[in-house]
């Protein structure tokens, strides 16, 4: 039988028993509605967090040190490559190298000291880093109280929360609430911070002038420029945001709560504790950085950067590693709640079952007469095998409307509840049009593998029994 | 058994039966529905195959049509050994070359007459155009033009069989096989049917075996009677009473076939 004809003769035997039929489908369409709506809050979840982690800035960036730095972040130890102490220093030059890689966003120096913040004539200590005018999009900063920095050189300060509890002297009561950042914020936005810190300056005595001096061996030439002294400055900087999130909880004990502007950081001259280390090499003076960040266009180009950075004689630290375990988290979630999905799917397919076993028994003189009058095996077995692929179909349609539905809601009912907790509305629910096609196949698929039994029962049947059955 | 002789050599075998066996087994017992049958029947003649209910008249036809397999002997209908043929080759067998019709009539309820009519050129995939105006005009020739999107149980009886009896001839066979087709009727509308039947056989050259158990029918229609008891042959006669019957009797309605 030519498949038009098929499908007619199917639909057609569908609307005979119309209720029974409309159940059964509608039984495929609850499963496959279930299966779409665990898969798509899977994606959704998984979409979610991928989101978040790449707004933090931790899996599109490599951290750079050089081998000179033994208390490196390297949790194996680098074998290849120059010793420590005959490898590149990282500089200005190394800075513009890398950022010059191919897929490379930006490569920016790592400036973080700890410093002296005097706030309405109290003093803190804290550390303090400085940040790109990329670091805006960071999501620590999208969701703060009052602004990023208006310019890269302006002498402006971000907080970080618990920072701004120290300056107003409310220490977090534990098993309490957290503070509601945005309590704080109207106390200290506008104010002014006074930091202290140590300036490198160059010596006079280390300047080529000063080459007669008879103090300096002969011998030592190339020492010639890493003499410096080191003032005590201040530098008055105004509060304008106050961040209710940890944009460096990735640093641990390391982490900073004040952030400067890169650029006004770096004309600072801040004494960085590399600067006593590199002395002994620096020839130019040009500063040393302790670290170089290194952020990439695509997650998964990072492999290939750490490489070349490696080649270059550097050591390299990024959390690859930790999105490769969290990929693999997600293909589990994925795969439990797409078999949670799929049981409603089995029972669904017993139904379509139950039903072409019922249509066998009722319809079985139809089926005697088919072939008394010329119907093969194969003709009987296709015209089950269509009718359950209609229902696969029809019930998959359905069900991907009325999983896409349940996500709907579900999304919506979750955002009344965030929203009721004071928190941002979240879009974790995430219907992509593959998952659409994939469900109807899958439906119709697991419809056919149902009427296979049914199917072949009804190619089976004896036509002269079946004529006789009433 | 000189006339069955002669009657064979007259015309060429349509059907012809050696041995035939069909054996059924019921728990212990076997029953012997067809033992050891041997028939001729030569292209073009009509049957009438006689006996009690439970005589394997029925099974005969059964055999005869593809529908069941013999347990042992042969039947060759146009020289095609059923026994022989595969499943799927019986079926084609069933759809090309053989046209059926029921004492139950047995048209498909959901479907009107003009698709039941045109449901067997579905499995020979005949285009639907070529469907359509064939099914039209098959029920036209029983006269049903006015009744073909009626469903089957909208219809009388004898309206049910003639929708069935051009079912059986659309895919133009040459065997028609019929079981009991007035069994369910009242005598005028079976005369009606049994006309048609007489028509396809003598204008179209169908070769026409039927089972009945009324003798009077049998005598006033076909050609030879064969009587069976016991699934064995117990009986075969010429009857001249139907050829003259043929041309005494007037048909019930004129006859419309080409």
């Amino acid at each position: 039988m030519k498949l038009p004809d098929l499908m007619e003769l199917a639909v057609r035997n569908l609307r005979e028993s119309l209720l029974r039929n409309s159940l059964t489908t509608v039984g495929i369409s609850v499963g496959v509605a279930s299966l779409v709506a665990m898969l798509s809050l899977g994606i959704g979840l998984q979409q979610l967090a991928s989101r978040r982690l790449m707004k933090s800035g931790l899996f599109d960036t490599v951290v750079v040190t050089s081998r000179r730095d033994l208390r490196n972040f390297g949790h194996e130890e680098e074998r290849s490559g120059p010793a420590p102490g005959e490898s590149r220093i990282l500089d200005e030059s190394t800075r513009q190298e890398i950022e010059h890689l191919p897929n490379v966003l930006e490569a920016y120096p790592d400036i973080r000291f700890i410093t002296e913040l005097r706030f309405e004539d109290k003093a803190h200590l804290t550390m303090i880093s400085a940040l790109p005018e990329s670091a805006k999009s960071n999501d620590a900063f999208e969701q703060m109280q009052g602004h990023f920095f208006s310019s890269d050189m302006t002498a402006e300060v971000v907080i970080q929360k618990t920072f701004a509890e120290e300056l107003l002297g409310k220490t977090p009561k534990s098993g309490l609430d957290e503070t509601n950042v945005a309590l704080l914020a109207p106390l200290l936005l506008g104010k002014e911070l006074v930091m202290r810190y140590a300036q490198r300056e160059a010596s006079p005595a280390a300047s080529p002038s000063a080459g007669k001096d008879t103090s300096i061996p002969s011998g030592d030439k190339n020492l010639a420029g890493a003499a410096y002294s080191v003032v005590s400055r201040e530098q008055k900087l105004k509060i304008v945001g106050v961040a209710d999130l940890d944009p460096e909880s990735m640093r641990g004990p390391t982490r900073a709560r004040v952030f400067l502007p890169l650029k006004l950081a770096e004309s600072l001259h801040v004494m960085q504790p590399t600067d006593l280390r590199e002395i002994s090499r620096a020839a130019t003076d040009q500063p040393a950085y302790s670290s170089i960040s290194v952020r990439v266009k695509n997650p998964p180009q990072i492999r290939a950067i750490e490489d070349a950075i490696k080649k270059m004689g550097f050591n390299t630290f990024s959390i690859l590693d930790a999105t490769r375990s969290l990929q693999q988290f997600f293909a589990v979630l994925d795969l439990f709640l797409g078999i949670f999905g799929s049981l409603a799917l089995a029972v669904a397919s017993i139904g379509i079952v139950n039903t072409l076993v019922m249509a066998i028994l009722e319809r079985r003189r139809e089926i005697g007469i088919m072939k008394a009058i010329g119907a093969s095996d194969g003709d009987v077995k296709k015209l089950f095998f269509a009718e359950a692929g209609a229902m696969g179909i029809l019930g998959g349609i359905v069900g991907v409307a009325l999983g896409w539905a349940i996500g709907q809601a579900i999304n919506l009912g979750t955002n009344i509840y965030l929203k009721q907790q004071a928190l941002p509305p979240e879009h974790f629910w995430a219907v992509p049009w593959w998952l659409v096609g994939a469900a109807i196949v899958f439906a119709f698929i697991v419809s056919l593998l149902s009427g296979l039994y049914p199917a072949a029962r009804a190619a089976r049947l004896d036509p002269v029994q079946a004529l006789r059955y009433e | 058994m000189g006339t069955l002789g002669s009657s064979i050599q007259n015309g060429s075998a349509a059907i012809h039966a050696v041995q035939l066996c069909r054996h059924y087994r019921m728990g212990e017992a076997v029953i012997r529905a067809v033992d050891g049958l041997n028939l001729q029947v030569r292209a073009g003649e009509f049957v009438a195959l006689l006996g009690s209910s439970g005589s394997g008249k029925s099974s005969v036809l059964n055999l005869i049509a593809g529908l069941d397999h013999p347990t042992s002997g042969s039947v060759v209908v146009h020289d095609r050994d059923l026994a022989k043929l595969s499943r799927e080759e019986l079926a084609g067998y069933r759809l090309r070359a053989v046209g059926m019709v029921f004492q139950s009539f047995n048209l498909i309820a959901s479907m009107t007459l003009a698709e039941n009519v045109e449901l067997p050129m579905r499995f020979a995939e005949v285009e639907r155009g070529k469907r359509d105006s064939l099914a039209r005009e098959a029920l036209t020739r029983v006269g049903l033009q006015a009744r073909m999107n009626h469903r089957p149980s909208e219809l009388s009886g004898g309206e049910q069989q003639r929708a069935a009896l051009a079912r059986a001839l659309i895919n133009r066979p040459q065997l028609l096989l019929a079981d009991e087709p007035t069994g369910n009727l009242d005598s005028r509308t079976g005369t009606e049917i049994m006309n048609m039947v007489r028509e396809f056989n003598q204008q179209l050259g169908m070769t026409v075996v039927m089972v009945t158990h009324e003798r009077a029918l049998a005598e006033r229609y076909a050609q030879r009677l064969i009587f069976l008891a016991d699934g064995k042959l117990v009986g075969d006669e010429a009857n001249s009473v139907a050829a003259s019957a043929a041309r005494i009797e007037p048909s019930g309605r004129e006859a419309v076939l080409p």
